[in-house]
């Protein structure tokens, strides 16, 4: 997944206002040397990582299994997953040296009576007590030190972590749904806000401020390649700072319990190149296409007229409700229904005809469209790119 | 003590007084009547003990069919066995079931059965209140069965998380069975910590300092304190919780000024401690097999009851550690992780103790041994893991993954329910009067810990691969399906082995060998009495004298003796020294406890359907109270000649 570093968007490249955003806006200028200056204080880049793991045998296939994936803790693809995979990797390297030690105390212990099995008075004090009794002391100390070394790198790390958040050249607004993600990208001005659902889009090593919400339920943010987990709690805006390392394509899902689809909660995540990034945010500032064919214009008319502008917004069209995902740009989407089902034809058609059936419980009602309805929702839907 | 001092017209044992007409004076006076009413009046702690047990493991049973149908359904992707809703049901069943019905439950089983033996006393204190407790247990959770089997289960997990839980989020009566569930079984709770920390600083035998206590019973102790200091947090808030449900209040509702976080603060108050209220039980187990396994006094007395002190206190000040994710202040964050580091240091310095017991003693490894050998290499991982998620900047990542799951199922089954087994197994001929096999043991014990590893440590790199907790299902291509897959195999395996250990029990109580007194050779005062115990528990009160009293005192055990016969009574003692103090009468059966169980179900349950069930039931209910405790004549409390 990692490492391709085009994307095919539906923007042209020399959109208007996209030199004039980056002057405007400075940020993304900013932040340019942000990052890169911090990358210098990462104690492992990310190509020596493998020989630093290999280093730790006992725990090398715990983690290198565990390394590669669009949604793994030890991804390291962000600022926060360098530090978590060193972290990981000194409390790896104590708790195993004491889980060792603790095996061949035991071992050692069970072996070295094993034959006697004949009873004798016992005595209270046995030789070899007070050697014991020193070792007891030993191992204490040995507990209490590796403890006050992991509490010591921990605190260090999160304090990191804080002063990572100082300096964000992006500010997105996620706000959790039952079972859904509303994301705005705030712009200067209210016309250069962007919104969109379910799928997040990250320039490279640019720092970005991600506001938390709920309107429901208690939701949690995590996309464990770039971050630990947020909680999104309602009644109270949290924050998070994502920094991406690497272009790629990765998968968030909420982590908190939120009721009957909380399996059924992800969040795409697309990390890419600045430019690429720009012609995105661009191509998403455009109001939504005219429908062209007729069967598009067919569905145009059923989307304003019937039950689907009821919830969902179109920008640029006369369907603006809020409670349901923003479909202004929905067939650019990798998929439907954060992250239930693909996005491609069919599976358009299997959701708009019933969306009860693969993610049942959702507040998206079943309609029963007519066979004519439903070929010209999909049109039009499809066309929204 | 002496019995000198008899006033002619009651009768007490003694001198004058021993051997088969003390043992037909006794039983006489202990027993119960025969039949249903009988039954259910008794006061016995042995058969009330012996039913907690049986029915935890009717639960424990329950929530494991549970358990394997989750895992049942996580075996393949996207997988259609059960559907979302129900398996939400399930998965909170499981977890309920398992920590309020089956582990707190059945480590006070346990308690209720040997305390009384391991202090030398007659009989439990408030015998009639362990009976109730009992039956509201009982009451409570078959109410929560019943209501999962009828499709009203409680669906918003064991945590209950408002606003999730709330009126808005969760309309119907689902989550109040579970709310009402709680308040039945803290109920139960209490009575009995109240019952057991009443009994151990006022029963034990004259001359058990505390300083000589078993360390089950300082582990009884301990976690007897943390149940009368973290219930009622719990009560407090699913109180709170069922009123904004049940008539409007706004606690948790952040639009009328209520927080919802203030649940999650209330619920891991209690939550957190609840971990060690079935842990530190399941330590004292392991004490008193090693010790009498390896036939000498565990190492470390003064060290290893300083540990359990200090993890009893810890476990106060940890439960902010379930909530790194809720962007509480970072600065409180340290003081959290910092304290949950630092139960690693009593729980390291036990594990090393038991251990130093095995190197310096001459171990048998027979069963309940090899349990402890079981547990220790477990339970460490999960105490490991336990340091990892303790540190704010891992815990963001593992927390709510399958990590953590893995994480507490190694500290609950490698720390709690292999030494519970264990127990199982060392006290199964006091309490029936026959051996478990030891082959069969030894081999349920090798699937056990076969098919929990299998079971369990896949779930520890699910979690660090992105797999959340608590989902019904997860997509396929995201590397999770052949864990997933292992790890069900693992949930089966150890299936099998709880079959074969329930077959063993059941095949023994038949056939088993006849245990004797004291099969194992062990040191404190259970062993001194016949088993299993006649309803008096011992003829006369034994006098102890050190740790281990029937190593260090042979077949002659000294006993006090001045007790009546024709009366229940039992030998009270001062709280640190043991001094014999008083003689209390103690309670005769009585069907009253029973009575007022049912009133009090009827008004818990009713008042899930109306606030009118609290005001009309609660009639019945003082009734049957008043009737439990009406005085009986010459019932006053005697104070003993020194």
């Amino acid at each position: 997944m990692r490492g391709s570093r085009s994307f095919s968007l539906n923007s042209s490249p020399g959109f208007p206002g996209e030199g004039d955003r980056a002057k405007r806006g400075g940020g993304v200028l900013r932040s340019q040397r942000g990052p890169s200056t911090r990358l210098r204080l990462v104690p492992l880049p990310c190509e020596c990582r493998g020989g630093f793991k290999r280093s730790i045998t006992l725990l090398a296939p715990l983690l290198l299994t565990a390394c590669d994936g669009i949604q793994s803790a030890t991804g390291g693809d962000g600022w926060h997953g360098e530090r978590f995979n060193s972290l990981f990797t000194l409390f790896m390297a104590v708790t195993g040296i004491a889980y060792l030690l603790v095996l061949a105390f035991l071992a050692a212990a069970v072996l070295r009576r094993r034959g006697e099995a004949r009873y004798e008075e016992a005595g209270s004090e046995a030789p070899g007590e007070r050697g014991i009794t020193r070792t007891l002391i030993g191992w204490t100390a040995f507990i209490v030190a590796g403890l006050t070394i992991l509490t010591i790198g921990s605190y260090f790390a999160d304090r990191g972590a804080a002063r990572a958040a100082a300096a964000p050249a992006l500010e997105i607004r996620v706000t959790a749904n039952q079972w859904w993600w509303d994301v705005e990208y705030v712009g200067a001005t209210p016309q250069k806000t962007v919104r969109t659902a379910n799928e997040l889009h990250l320039p490279v090593g640019v720092p970005a401020h991600i506001i938390l919400a709920s309107n429901d339920v208690i939701h949690s943010f995590w996309i464990p390649n770039l971050a630990g987990k947020q909680d999104m709690i309602p009644g109270r805006v949290l924050d998070a700072t994502l920094t991406p390392k690497h272009i790629g394509e990765y998968r968030g899902q909420c982590a908190e319990y939120c009721g009957i689809q909380h399996a059924h909660m992800a969040l795409d995540v697309k990390v890419e190149s600045r430019a690429d990034f720009q012609r995105w945010r661009a191509a998403q500032l455009m109001p939504a296409r005219l429908p062209a064919t007729p069967l598009q214009k067919a569905g145009y008319t059923y989307f304003m007229s019937r039950e689907c502008s009821a919830c969902h917004a179109i920008a640029g069209t006369p369907a603006s409700a809020q409670v349901a995902p923003d479909l202004t740009h929905v067939a650019s989407r990798k998929t439907i229904a954060a992250g239930t089902l693909p996005m491609t034809r069919g599976h358009l058609y299997g959701w708009v005809a019933d969306p009860q059936g693969p993610k049942p419980g959702n507040n998206m009602p079943y309609i029963g469209l007519e066979p004519a309805e439903l070929h010209a929702v999909v049109a039009y839907l499809e066309s929204l790119k | 003590m002496s019995g000198e001092r008899t006033d002619r017209t009651e009768l007490r044992d003694g001198a004058g007084l021993t051997g088969e007409i003390l043992h037909q004076h006794l039983a006489r006076t202990w027993s119960r009547k025969p039949g249903l009413i009988g039954w259910l009046s008794t006061v016995d702690h042995k058969e009330i003990g012996r039913r907690y047990m049986v029915t935890a493991m009717i639960f424990f049973a329950l929530a494991g069919i549970l358990g394997l149908v989750i895992r049942a359904q996580l075996a393949r992707p996207d997988s259609g066995l059960i559907t979302a809703d129900r398996y939400n049901q399930i998965f909170t069943m499981h977890g309920t079931t398992m920590m309020f019905l089956f582990a707190v439950p059945v480590m006070e089983a346990m308690a209720i059965y040997l305390v009384p033996l391991m202090l030398g006393t007659r009989n439990i204190s408030f015998p009639r209140l362990n009976a109730f407790s009992y039956y509201v247990y009982l009451a409570g959770g078959t109410m929560v069965w019943v209501a999962f089997l009828l499709n009203v289960g409680p669906d918003a997990g064991w945590f209950t998380y408002v606003p999730l839980a709330g009126p808005e989020f969760s309309p119907g009566k689902r989550v109040d069975f579970w709310a009402q569930m709680v308040t039945f079984t803290e109920v139960a709770a209490l009575a009995v910590a109240v019952e057991l920390v009443a009994t151990i600083l006022k029963q034990r035998a004259p001359g058990m300092s505390l300083a000589r206590m078993p360390l089950f019973v300082w582990g009884v102790l301990v976690t007897a304190l943390m149940i009368i200091f973290s219930m009622p947090s719990i009560a407090l808030t699913s109180a709170m919780l069922m009123s904004d449900r049940l008539v409007g209040t706004q606690f948790f509702n952040p639009v009328e000024g209520g927080d919802p976080l203030l649940w999650q603060h209330l619920f891991w108050f209690f939550g957190h401690p609840e971990v060690y209220i079935i842990f530190i039980p399941a330590l004292g187990f392991v004490s008193q097999i090693t010790e009498t396994f390896c036939r000498r006094p565990v190492f470390a007395y003064p060290a290893m009851v300083l540990s359990l002190v200090s993890i009893g206190l810890l476990a106060f000040g940890l439960w902010v550690h379930h909530m790194f994710a809720t962007g509480l202040p970072r600065v409180g964050y340290s003081f959290y992780t910092a304290a949950s580091m630092a139960v690693a240091i009593p729980s390291g310095i036990q594990i090393f103790c038991w251990i130093a017991t095995i190197w310096l003693g001459r171990p048998r490894f027979r069963t309940p041994l090899l349990y402890v050998v079981a547990f220790v290499i477990t339970f460490v991982i999960g105490g490991l893991s336990g340091v990892m998620v303790a540190s704010v900047p891992l815990d963001l990542q593992f927390h709510d993954s399958y990590f953590v799951v893995a994480h507490f199922h190694y500290v609950l089954i490698g720390g709690a329910v292999f030494p519970l087994l264990g127990a199982f197994t060392y006290w199964f001929p006091k309490i029936t009067g026959r051996m478990m096999s030891d082959t069969v043991g030894k081999w349920t014990l090798g699937l056990l810990f076969a098919g929990f590893n299998i079971a369990f440590f896949p779930m520890h790199m699910l979690g660090i691969m992105g797999m959340p907790r608590r989902v019904y299902t997860y997509p396929a291509g995201m590397g999770w399906d052949t864990l997933n897959m292992i790890s069900t195999v693992g949930a089966f395996i150890v299936a099998a082995a709880v079959l074969l250990f329930v077959a063993n029990a059941f095949a023994s109580l038949r056939w088993g060998e006849a245990a004797g007194a004291d099969p194992w050779e062990g040191s404190s005062l259970e062993w001194a009495t016949s088993s299993p115990p006649p309803a008096y528990n011992f003829a006369h009160i034994p006098v102890v004298s050190s740790r281990t009293p029937l190593w260090d005192e042979g077949d002659g055990l000294p006993v006090a003796t001045g007790l009546k016969v024709k009366h229940r009574e039992n030998l009270l003692t001062t709280v640190l020294d043991a001094i014999p103090d008083l003689r209390e009468p103690s309670p005769d059966p009585s069907i009253w406890s029973f009575v007022a169980a049912v009133s009090t179900t009827a008004l818990f349950i009713g008042s899930i359907f109306t606030p009118w069930a609290l005001v009309w039931l609660s009639i019945p209910t003082t009734a049957a109270l008043i009737a439990w405790f009406w005085p009986k004549p010459g019932g006053a409390l005697e104070q003993e000649a020194r």
